[in-house]
């Protein structure tokens, strides 16, 4: 499937992005505008919605650390309902130190 | 702001060119494209070849023009790549005359020395097509990672315990309970283990790419296929193995292995890597063409006048270490590890190699193995040699170290086996090997000697105490490799055994053994599943076998508490007591005024060792006012072995007034009383002596009265 992004900003400062196909170098600079939109806005939270994203590269691993630190240390970034596939890669490649990993979200 | 050099300047078949830079070599992200640099001495020309992931043809060829050359290297900018679905490789021109010393062939395509992951064999064991015309693809590689504040640790050499383990050996068997079996993310999953046991370093047998298909066929004992399993055949220098990445068929391994550093050092565990630089998986000259052996042979292997390969390693070929050309590739890579994946320090394979000229002739100042101790990013990188070669040459003692190679003490080895064994006339030795070894590192200090029982090469623990000779059929050789001389001693029966008398030997033996190498001068390195009694069944050398003769039984932390409890617990004395860890030898001397020598000894009487021929047992006392040279202020410790068959009654020495002997360790008790917790032994009731049982092992600490 191709990879679209869709993002908004809640009220509550909340900014949801959502994720949908596959995420590689080829389009990750999508996904870093979104993140880069996010910031503009002041975003106190950034949740990143991942039901229906079925594959995430090196590259879109990098915009998960990219959102890290582009929001600061006070931001926290959830990665919400990862699909099997891509919630081992953020595991195994230790990039679930960044993100807060949740099925549902759940504001901590 | 833009570069004025960010632009293509050239162009081929459609793809954007520029002339590129020859620093850094390998494959490098610059705006815009990739910088690819490669080096050759001998080549006459050079053409980059590049394919789509995983196609069985190139999708182009494009040759280095004139002006893409400085000197010997071949750089260019390609712009505009697919960076995650491209492999790359090179054809190199040049003469064919093997004589000489070349083997230039323009038909294979050659793997680049300096790629940073590679693709070929993603999945351990899953069979490559054997037909690929490039069978190892260099790949491109995010080199960027997050470490936060992460850096190498720093813990000071002393103060290591060490711990050699098999990557995919510690988490592949089934009873491991982790989500990523044989991975180094599986290794993550078992940190809380390795912090409960209390190593505080890990030293990774080889981990860059190998080929664990060489040389691999089916045993004919077993029917079981036989692989390259432990690894000492390097593929590539620079590329962690993708097989023993959870993530390599996704070709992140890079991104795994680092995380797995990262985490370990959060933990306060160092992370050592076992290099292999002494020869490489081409063979000889009728191996494979990987990557040197087509871009510049004469330069990167030991050749005699014939144009043969030297074969010092034992394996096929020798790498050409002392030529400046392979010296600063050796050096790029130790670098390159340290400073991108952080890793604390490097045990080297058959180092003696690194000490021979290009024709084989050992050195005496050998620039490689100078260049490595004084290089300025691997200064604080711990430096260990297997000092010997398969060549003849043992250099235990005397390796060029410049003051800063540490080595793998093979005399402890075999004195501890020996003495263990009951072997008389042992006493002399022993005492310079608890000592740290001064007779080896007398301007060294005991820092330069790893101390070690077992490693991967031999027995492990348990098939030390359970089995006189080796059992290698499986290994498919007619029980012909291996080592023979293996000091081991069964208790009584070779092999399994349910007599709960030997059992009861065998786990006294071990226990004794963990005893002596935690408190003996030096640093110590223990083999991954000793503290659990994992036996390989008295196969010494399972370099081939990818089952459960290697892969760790989880299972034996529960019918082997009692042995984990004690080197845990051994562990934690070793750890909380500085007395054990100088970075100085002992003088047998009093040198601040204490009354005692900072080290003495004692035998079944207190201050009349027995060092006859006929002598099995040994005791020493460590002043505890001289720690560390006097600098810091210790208990007093006093340690007894009676390697003897019968017990005997040893007479303490006399402590100064107000402090009493309180008992750590007697191998000889029931568990729970073979071992006690720091700060909790209890007072030994009879402070003039203790009755020490044949073969045992007892621990004392000396200290004021609460």
């Amino acid at each position: 499937m191709a990879f679209s992004v869709t993002s908004k900003m809640l009220k509550n400062g909340t900014a949801e992005i959502s994720l949908f196909g596959e995420l590689d170098a080829s389009v990750a600079n999508e996904f870093k505008v979104a993140v880069e939109k996010a910031a503009t806005e002041k975003a106190k939270r950034v949740v990143l919605n991942m039901k229906d994203l079925e594959f995430m590269s090196s590259a879109g691993l990098r915009v998960l650390v990219f959102a890290k630190q582009k929001m600061g240390s006070d931001v926290d970034i959830y990665v919400i309902a990862a699909q099997d596939a891509v919630r081992d890669t953020i595991q195994m490649t230790g990039f679930d130190r960044s993100v807060i990993m949740q099925d549902e979200f759940s504001a901590i | 702001m833009e570069r004025v050099d960010a632009y293509p300047t050239h162009e081929y078949q459609g793809f954007k060119l520029r002339p590129g830079k020859p620093f850094p070599f390998g494959a490098t992200f610059v705006p815009g494209g990739v910088n690819f640099s490669i080096y050759s001495s001998h080549a006459t020309s050079c053409t980059l070849v590049l394919f789509n992931k995983g196609e069985a043809q190139p999708k182009v060829e494009i040759p280095f023009a004139h002006e893409f050359r400085i000197g010997d290297v071949f750089a260019m900018i390609v712009f505009d790549l697919d960076y995650e679905n491209i492999e790359y490789g090179y054809r190199m021109e040049g003469p064919f005359d093997p004589q000489q010393g070349h083997r230039f062939d323009a038909s294979k395509i050659l793997m680049d020395p300096y790629a940073k992951a590679i693709s070929g064999r993603d999945v351990w064991g899953k069979p490559p097509d054997w037909e690929d015309i490039y069978p190892y693809r260099s790949l491109l590689v995010f080199d960027d990672f997050d470490w936060n504040d992460d850096r190498p640790l720093g813990t000071p050499m002393e103060d290591l315990v060490i711990y050699e383990m098999h990557v995919r050996s510690f988490t592949r068997h089934p009873s491991s309970g982790v989500k990523f079996p044989g991975t180094f993310a599986g290794i993550r999953q078992k940190i809380p283990y390795l912090k409960e046991l209390g190593v505080n370093c890990i030293e990774l047998m080889p981990i860059y790419e190998f080929d664990e298909f060489e040389n691999s066929h089916v045993s004919s004992e077993t029917g079981e296929t036989l692989m390259n399993y432990w690894g000492y055949s390097t593929v590539g220098f620079f590329a962690p193995k993708s097989g023993l990445a959870a993530t390599g068929k996704l070709g992140m391994q890079v991104d795994e292995l680092k995380a797995l550093v990262k985490e370990l050092h959060r933990n306060g565990i160092e992370v050592f890597l076992d290099v292999v630089f002494n020869h490489t998986a081409e063979g000889n000259e009728k191996g494979p063409y990987i990557s040197f052996k087509g871009i510049d042979n004469k330069t990167y292997y030991m050749l005699t006048p014939e144009g043969y390969y030297f074969n010092f390693s034992g394996t096929g070929n020798t790498l050409n270490c002392n030529n400046p050309v392979v010296r600063n590739i050796v050096l790029d890579c130790l670098r390159y590890w340290a400073s991108e994946y952080h890793i604390d320090g490097f045990r080297f394979d058959l180092a003696s190699i690194l000490g021979r000229d290009p024709s084989g002739y050992p050195l005496s100042n050998p620039p490689l193995l100078e260049s490595l101790a004084f290089d300025p990013i691997l200064a604080k990188c711990k430096l260990i040699a297997e000092a010997w070669d398969a060549g003849g040459l043992y250099q235990v003692g005397s390796f060029p170290a410049y003051g800063r190679w540490a080595e793998w003490n093979g005399k402890f080895r075999d004195g501890l086996r020996k003495f263990l064994k009951g072997e008389p006339g042992l006493v002399r030795d022993m005492a310079q090997r608890l000592q740290g070894s001064p007779d080896l590192y007398a301007s060294r200090g005991p820092t330069a000697s790893i101390n070690f029982i077992t490693c991967h090469d031999g027995f492990t623990l348990y098939d030390l105490v359970a089995y006189n000779d080796k059992h290698n059929e499986a290994n498919g050789e007619g029980n012909q490799d291996g080592a023979n001389d293996n000091n081991s001693w069964n208790c009584g029966w070779e092999g399994p055994s349910t007599d709960p008398g030997i059992n009861s030997v065998r786990t006294r033996q071990m226990k004794n053994a963990a005893a002596i190498l935690l408190t003996s001068q030096g640093v110590p390195m223990i083999l991954m599943g000793d503290e659990v009694a994992r036996t390989q069944n008295g196969n010494n050398n399972t370099y081939c076998q990818d089952n459960k003769l290697n892969w760790l039984d989880w299972d034996l932390m529960n019918s082997q508490s009692e042995l984990f409890r004690f080197y845990q617990n051994v562990i934690k004395f070793r750890l909380a007591h500085p007395i054990f860890r100088n970075r100085w030898h002992l003088s047998n001397q009093d040198r601040v005024g204490s009354g005692y020598p900072d080290i003495s000894w004692h035998g079944t009487q207190a201050w009349n060792p027995d060092w006859s021929d006929s002598s099995r047992l040994l005791a020493f006392m460590l002043n505890g006012k001289q720690a560390r040279g006097g600098m810091v202020e210790d208990d007093d410790i006093y340690v007894a072995m009676n390697m003897h068959w019968d017990s005997h009654w040893f007479e303490l020495p006399k402590l100064p007034e107000g402090k009493h002997w309180y008992i750590f360790t007697n191998t000889g008790a029931t568990s729970p009383e073979d071992v006690w917790e720091i700060d909790h032994e209890p007072i030994l009731d009879d402070q003039n002596g203790i009755l020490l049982g044949d073969r045992s092992v007892v621990i004392l600490v000396g200290k004021y009265s609460k």
